[in-house]
């Protein structure tokens, strides 16, 4: 029963950490909540659903069509939303944040109506059998997925020059621009990084729960956001821990009987993981400049 | 004239940091701006590298105009900077923040050969290569400011403030380096309140005072001033 619990969770939480990614990217660099990250991962749901019903694709293209919608827009949004307030204070970034976030919900509701649409099933139900463990095929598929997207960024954030840009740019603004590397194509690199990682959180999400909402990026971009705080924003290792603790706690929580509170869990934790380590559980101190 | 700048104003909100500065460095110089603490002279280089754009004035370099550029592309025309405090990347190794600093270069087999000149230069960032920069020493770091930024291959190295928070020793070898570096080719452009430091390497200086240039003229001549003497020498 527990082990069955710790599949869920990792199930649940490889997708926070999946979304986490993007919140604390972006934030690693230009220090913004990018509200409207939970927006990217809904309309990356949606085009999942769509690569499946209109272009008849399959797993692999509706994963793939879905990262290549939301890099668009990811970077997109970045250029027309942040950008031009690069240089205002950041509560105004901010709060185009969630203007943004309001705008991409209400278009979505427009376009798509508020009923939740259902994924077309891509992946058969077949369930595995491990010991006492029972694992459906598309919690495998979600864990393998998010281990194998992790471990690809943390290549190009590791060994990929633009990777390697991205963390002295994170690490020290302007003396990244005196290397000569530009600014705004790592933004934009970031941006569209973190919304491929958002992208592909949607289609498992919309896959797993068979339902596809605008509204659905809300209490999941919340939640993530939570899970980059918990795991230190700014730090790739901690949004990735951060998520995963998230979603196997959750996930324990409703066994234990929880269910109602069930998204109340994320933002206790995060309260009590602050208290005891206000940078979060890989967080760096803050540095003040003198 | 490889480097001229002209009438250059810049402001930060209210408050005038350059107030209409003007000089010029020739092809194979050391020139040095020497002056107190606040006097403008790191505002300078930052304006020249393009972090701050000028209120008022220009900035020329082989017939560019580099007010008008971002920072990346000034790298790339052939200038580059080793900050104030030497602002390594601490979080990135030795090996990478040297990588940071050919970031504009794609020729890999010469970033190869300005890698092994660099080593050869600063034998001790070759023992480290592998360790956090963060966790070098003063000096250290200061060596890497400067491998990091030859690594760009620049014709113009500005340098803000490299003897700051070192120990006498290791001022004199870091200046010592500085020279070299020059007579290999590099044009350079030195920001210190070590005037004494400063002048005894330079070719000409600038003095600046609270945002304009007081006295000018070929560095062994200044360090002769009696207002030199007095004022940035702790001469009586």
């Amino acid at each position: 029963m527990f082990e069955q619990q710790i599949i869920n969770g990792l199930t649940l939480g490889s997708v926070y950490a999946l979304i986490a990614l993007g919140y604390t990217m972006v934030y690693g660099i230009i220090q913004l909540i990018n509200f409207a990250h939970g927006e990217i991962y809904m309309i990356g749901a949606f085009t999942g659903v769509m690569m499946v019903t209109v272009l008849g694709q399959g797993f692999f293209g509706s994963i793939i069509g879905a990262m290549i919608v939301c890099i668009i827009l990811g970077v997109l949004l970045e250029r027309t939303a942040y950008r031009p307030l690069r240089k205002s204070t950041r509560l105004a970034a901010l709060i185009s944040a969630i203007g943004a976030s309001i705008f991409l919900q209400n278009a979505m509701l427009l376009w798509k109506g508020p009923q939740p649409v259902g994924f077309p099933q891509v992946i058969n139900d077949a369930i595995y059998h491990i010991g006492s463990i029972e694992i459906t095929k598309i919690q495998l598929i979600i864990l393998v997925t998010s281990a194998v997207l992790m471990a690809l960024l943390n290549y190009i954030v590791k060994y990929v020059k633009i990777g390697k840009a991205m963390r002295a740019a994170s690490q020290d603004y302007d003396t990244a621009s005196l290397m000569g590397i530009n600014i705004n194509s790592v933004i934009s690199f970031t941006f569209a990084l973190g919304s491929a990682l958002a992208a592909a959180g949607g289609v498992l999400v919309g896959m797993y729960f068979n339902s596809v909402a605008p509204l659905m990026g809300v209490m999941a971009g919340l939640k993530a956001f939570c899970a980059a705080v918990l795991g230190g924003i700014g730090s790739i290792p901690g949004a990735m821990l951060g998520g995963i603790f998230l979603g196997v706690a959750e996930t324990m929580g409703v066994a234990a009987g929880l269910s109602t509170y069930k998204d109340a869990i994320a933002f206790t934790l995060l309260i009590i993981v602050l208290l005891f380590k206000p940078t979060g559980l890989l967080g760096k101190p803050i540095q003040r400049k003198v | 004239m490889l480097l001229e700048i002209k009438d250059l104003h810049v402001s930060y909100g209210a408050i005038r940091a350059l107030s209409g500065i003007s000089f010029n460095i020739n092809k194979g110089e050391i020139v040095a701006l020497i002056g107190a603490n606040g006097a403008g002279k790191s505002t300078t280089l930052r304006t020249i590298s393009g972090l701050i754009k000028p209120a008022k004035g220009s900035i020329f370099y082989k017939g560019m105009e580099l007010t008008k550029l971002p920072p990346h592309k000034i790298v790339e025309a052939g200038i580059s900077q080793v900050p104030e405090g030497r602002r390594v990347f601490p979080d990135m190794t030795v090996m990478e923040n040297l990588e940071m600093g050919a970031y504009t270069r794609k020729d890999k087999a010469e970033i190869k050969e300005s890698l092994k000149s660099v080593f050869k230069r600063f034998p001790r960032l070759e023992e480290r290569k592998c360790q956090l920069a963060g966790t070098l020493s003063g000096g250290e770091q200061q060596m890497l400011a400067m491998g990091r930024a030859l690594m760009a291959r620049p014709d113009v190295m500005l340098l803000d403030e490299p003897s700051m928070g070192l120990a006498p020793m290791l001022v004199k070898e870091i200046f010592n380096i500085i020279k070299d570096i020059n007579q290999t080719g590099t044009t350079i452009l030195l920001v210190e309140q070590n005037a004494h430091m400063a002048l005894s390497i330079s070719d000409r200086a600038y003095v600046l005072e609270t945002g304009n240039i007081v006295l000018s003229g070929r560095a062994d001549e200044l360090a002769h001033n009696e207002q030199v003497r007095k004022a940035y020498l702790g001469e009586d």
